[in-house]
């Protein structure tokens, strides 16, 4: 159970500091020079740097659990 | 200050005896017209009724309804399209089995209701860090969220009493978290949400009387996601859900796949002599949150279920104290 405990913690502190890098790299991000067509470039650009940041996430999340759980996940 | 506290009371009344006087009658029903279900983890055979949904949309609609009378808000409008329409795709799946993709792509179709209305906010709220506005992807946050939160709380849905318990605690963490942000008027509107949840698992704990189903697991979680959604606290509600999203990332991390829980083929528990659950070692079975607590050796029925219940008390405490460090800001 503590293994449990700590992978919780563990994806709580993941949330917490992917969190900080969206604010810091989607944040200020913006394109000016697109006319009517900026906010949809720019959040098309946000949308896929999103996506690769999930992506990660749930990468390092799969190794935080292979690391926590590599005695129980012996199934 | 006055003008809360009253709708408030009304509503928690309501949603809890609703659901506490409707739900004898319904397994009544059930019984007579032997919609019932096996529960696998008994020795003895036993039958208990399903769906028990019914009764837990009934007391959702009607306390939403009653503070709609209030508010007037179009947050409790798509709150009540949204889940009751969670309600009618579960309905479905219960009483005709469905492919995988059924229940994520209706979900998802279920919450166009919260975009047509405009009961969102396109800022996403991370502690610590401020907000990010994110228009375009937040839509597909919205419509993401329901399929996720609704099949998560399914898929915890496995024990006696156990979605309905861990319901009670992640409601309840999430409305103490609005009344934290000071945002009143979701935190009364997310409140019949625990209460509903407390009286339903009066006849779904252990030995369950009534099983929620799809109609009830899906019913409660596309609440939630509605509620975080028109709240903003998406992060602080997927934290206090984060025991039951790791039962889907482990199921998902092993299977690979979007895959009904009744087309796996290797069994992840199994019974031993005196009835207790204990983790099989199939390899071709999903890794569970259930299979992994019984990873240090076997425990009854009951015994997983207050695990679970500790874990959902855990990140609820890391729900509240995210909760205060949205209001910091380094």
């Amino acid at each position: 159970m503590s293994g449990l405990y700590g992978f919780l913690f563990g994806m709580w502190v993941l949330i917490i500091i992917g969190g900080g890098i969206m604010v810091g790299l989607l944040g200020p991000f913006s394109i000016q020079q697109f006319g009517d067509f900026h906010w949809i470039i720019t959040s098309g650009i946000k949308v896929t740097v999103a996506l690769i940041l999930v992506v990660i996430w749930i990468l390092i999340l799969s190794k935080l659990k292979n690391y926590i759980f590599k005695k129980e996940l012996k199934f | 200050m006055i003008e809360l506290i009253i709708p408030a009371i009304i509503s928690c009344i309501l949603a809890f005896f609703v659901v506490y006087f409707t739900t004898p009658p319904l397994i009544k029903i059930l019984l007579k017209k032997n919609y019932t279900v096996k529960d696998m983890n008994k020795k003895e055979n036993v039958m208990v009724a399903r769906p028990g949904g019914i009764s837990i949309i009934l007391g959702i609609v009607v306390s939403e309804i009653v503070l709609y009378g209030f508010f007037q808000i179009n947050e409790i409008l798509a709150l009540l399209i949204t889940t009751t329409a969670a309600f009618l795709i579960g309905y479905v799946d219960d009483r005709k089995v469905m492919g995988g993709w059924f229940k994520p792509v209706t979900l998802a179709i279920a919450a166009l209701p919260i975009i047509f209305l405009g009961a969102y906010d396109s800022d996403l709220v991370f502690p610590l860090f401020g907000d990010v506005q994110i228009p375009l992807l937040y839509l597909g946050l919205v419509i993401f969220m329901i399929p996720i939160t609704g099949n998560t709380i399914n898929s915890i849905d496995v024990l006696n009493g156990v979605a309905s318990g861990f319901m009670v605690i992640a409601s309840f963490t999430l409305s103490i978290c609005l009344f934290i942000l000071q945002n009143y008027e979701i935190a009364i509107v997310s409140l019949p949400l625990g209460f509903v949840s407390l009286a339903f698992y009066k006849y779904h704990k252990i030995p369950s009387k009534i099983f929620p189903g799809d109609s009830g697991a899906l019913t409660f979680g596309a609440m939630y996601g509605v509620i975080a959604i028109i709240g903003g606290v998406e992060i602080i509600a997927a934290i206090a859900l984060l025991p039951a999203v790791i039962n889907s990332f482990l199921f998902l991390s092993s299977v690979k796949r979007v895959v009904e829980h009744r087309q796996i083929k290797g069994k992840p528990v199994e019974h031993t002599d005196d009835f207790k659950l204990k983790a099989t070692n199939d390899k071709t079975a999903p890794v569970t949150l259930v299979r992994l607590i019984l990873a240090a050796g076997p425990l009854t029925e009951k015994q997983i279920g207050f695990a679970i219940f500790k874990l959902g008390i855990f990140s609820g405490i890391l729900a509240i104290i995210t909760a205060f460090m949205v209001g910091v800001s380094l």
